[in-house]
């Protein structure tokens, strides 16, 4: 009788347990599905929009091929398109601006979290979070106005003068004192990654656990030793993390480097004259593209999607030997 | 699409609460050019308190407005760059001249100030293409007796988007420069041999402020409201003219309409001793058979409208209104080609 029906033996109270423990499995199995599904969603708008940027690039593969990554052509009335100018400069700007940006975020963040005196840790770390949310036109606009005069007139006569003569790295400088163009460009970008980059080695620094630095400095260290081999071999997987999130977004910036990058798409070996990017190329053309002109926009999107990539994979590969590393010490 | 139903069940709305409006009352939807956006802002309104009729328009370049009134969104298109009649025929499109305007150069040399450096056509394609490269060379001293300029390099500032003005700017290059026209050609967005790129007029414009020894151009309205120093240049009848409403309106009243098949003539280097060189024209696209006919002759009655009343305005943003007899061939080549 009583395994016949062993829910009617059950007490009232035990039925109703098992009856929730039910309905919670049912919403545990909706939460889960709800979780995939947003996981889900970001990768496939993610491969979506590289595939309709593929998609949209296909007449202009099938007309130039391969060859396309890597012509120096930019030629919208006799229709020909090669991404290599776009890349490089893309490349480099990125580059200049990771330079300047990694060493001073990597500052910013040592002072708030070791040097800076309580009262003064909030405000600067806020500060430096509202420089993130500046619209990037607002770059642009004050790069054009304020920065590129000052660049014109006192940076770049300064480094054709002195760097400019210097062997292999002397034509990076030399050049009409103009104000815009790579480097100006990078520097500004330098300037809106920094929030970002800062930001996350300043979360990161704050996790080291205080008795791992008060060891060391009840050793003897001085604030570079601790810094140098407590803080940074403890946080190095975020800072690179942290570092190359700066990379990315510096890479597809648009807008500011549009302004000062100087919109030439030619090949110069000068940091000091103009030259372009993919995203600044494409948004100066998009709006009176038609046909294969379009397509070559949207396969260069495509290009930036593919290069951005391959920074981050190479990031985590770079991480990945790290660690490996240190597990064979 | 989805905003233009609302204006559109806004403007019935208002017109029946209000009861202003006559019972016709429509929405009339254009894009394309982003040159004639600020005249045709100050017409539409003009025009909704005269007759009660709303214009939505579009600026999203010409290109865009091509793209659309191909596709059947919009009820006319705008473009800086005339369709040619074949391609016209293959969409089922007419074209006709809405409104005049002009490019300038435009200088940043110590000690010259506006109108008094003068070019020729061929002087400024050798200085766009980097042939000429310092203010002191003897081709350049050769047009202007008079004035001494220093051995200061020439930096070359050109539009970085694809734009009507660059449109108009390398086409009148090609026209006199054979050299030019093989090497970069016409376009709203060309291959420039030399130079830096500006985005939009304010782009150039800054540059050129900014970086001493530099040239560009913009549109006569920018570089008139912003003070700056413009150049006179040499016409097609070798006078040496100063850019203003009157050169505009010679260059657009002295052009050949008359034998231009549905209006595709670039007015740039037009004959007549007092044209200025580089004078564009604004063109607007509807069917020739329009599917709602309703739209597309509320599109006509604007554009009759804002011939007829509109010239103080235009005028008054430095737009060169267009010249009656151009009106007149254009609303014969209405009844003509529009059906209605």
């Amino acid at each position: 009788m009583a395994a016949s029906s062993p829910a009617a033996a059950l007490p009232a109270a035990v039925i109703d347990a098992s009856r929730r423990a039910e309905r919670d499995a049912r919403a545990d199995k909706l939460f889960r599905g709800l979780l995939a599904a947003a996981g889900i969603f970001v990768l496939v708008t993610l491969i979506g929009i590289a595939l309709s940027m593929l998609w949209g690039g296909r007449e202009a593969l099938a007309q130039f091929g391969i060859g396309f990554f890597f012509s120096a052509e930019w030629d919208p009335v006799n229709q020909k398109f090669g991404a290599l100018i776009p890349i490089y400069g893309t490349l480099v700007s990125a580059l200049i601006a990771m330079l300047i940006a990694v060493p001073v975020s990597f500052g910013i963040a040592l002072f708030l979290t070791e040097i800076a005196p309580n009262w003064l840790r909030g405000p600067v770390a806020s500060a430096i979070e509202l420089l993130a949310g500046i619209p990037s036109i607002i770059y642009g606009m004050w790069g054009l106005f304020v920065f590129v005069p000052l660049v014109g007139e006192h940076v770049a006569p300064w480094l054709n003068d002195h760097l400019g003569s210097w062997p292999l790295i002397g034509p990076l400088f030399t050049g009409p004192p103009l104000g815009i163009g790579m480097l100006t460009a990078g520097f500004v970008l330098a300037i809106m990654v920094i929030p970002f980059i800062s930001s996350v080695m300043r979360e990161v620094f704050l996790t080291v656990p205080t008795r791992l630095k008060e060891s060391a400095y009840a050793l003897g260290s001085t604030k570079w030793e601790v810094v140098w081999d407590i803080v940074l071999p403890y946080t190095r997987t975020a800072v690179v993390g942290g570092v190359f999130l700066g990379f990315g977004r510096a890479l597809g910036e648009t807008m500011a480097v549009a302004y000062l990058v100087g919109n030439s798409v030619k090949f110069t070996p000068s940091l000091l004259e103009p030259s372009t990017t993919i995203a600044a190329l494409i948004a100066n053309d998009f709006n009176e593209s038609t046909g294969l002109h379009r397509s070559s926009l949207l396969l260069l999107g495509f290009v930036l999607f593919v290069v951005t990539f391959i920074v981050l994979a190479a990031a985590r590969l770079m991480l990945l030997r790290l660690s490996r590393k240190e597990g064979n010490a | 699409m989805l905003t233009s139903i609302k204006t559109r069940f806004v403007a019935v709305g208002l017109a029946t609460v209000l009861g202003a409006a006559s019972a016709q009352a429509a929405d009339i939807t254009g894009a394309g050019a982003t040159f004639i956006y600020p005249i045709l802002s100050k017409w539409s309104d003009s025009y909704n308190n005269a007759t009660g009729n709303k214009i939505n328009y579009q600026s999203i370049g010409s290109g865009g407005g091509i793209t659309q009134i191909k596709a059947g969104t919009v009820s006319f298109g705008s473009s800086d760059k005339p369709l040619t009649p074949q391609e016209l025929d293959e969409a089922g499109l007419a074209q006709f001249p809405s409104v005049i305007g002009g490019v300038v150069p435009v200088v940043n040399v110590e000690g010259v100030e506006a109108g008094k450096l003068k070019f020729t056509g061929p002087l400024l394609a050798d200085i766009y293409q980097g042939k000429i490269k310092k203010w002191n060379d003897p081709a350049i001293a050769q047009v202007n007796p008079g004035v001494t300029l220093a051995d200061a390099n020439i930096t070359v500032v050109h539009r970085s988007d694809g734009s009507g003005t660059t449109f108009n700017f390398t086409n009148y290059l090609s026209k006199v420069s054979p050299e030019w026209k093989s090497k970069a050609g016409e376009g709203t967005t060309v291959s420039w041999p030399v130079g830096v790129g500006g985005k939009g007029n304010e782009g150039v414009a800054a540059y050129v402020k900014q970086i001493k020894g530099s040239i560009g151009y913009v549109e006569l309205a920018y570089a008139l409201q912003n003070k700056m120093t413009y150049t006179a240049l040499q016409n097609s009848a070798g006078q040496f003219v100063l850019p203003s409403l009157a050169s505009f309106q010679a260059a657009a009243a002295s052009a050949d309409w008359k034998n231009a098949k549905d209006f595709h003539l670039v007015i740039t280097n037009a004959p007549g001793e007092n044209s200025w060189p580089i004078t564009a024209t604004n063109f607007i696209l509807v069917y020739k058979q329009p599917k709602d006919s309703a739209a597309a002759k509320s599109v006509l009655d604007f554009f009759k409208w804002a011939y007829e009343n509109g010239a103080k305005q235009a005028e008054e943003l430095d737009y060169v209104p267009l010249p009656k007899s151009l009106v007149e061939q254009i609303e014969a080549y209405w009844q003509a080609e529009v059906k209605l």
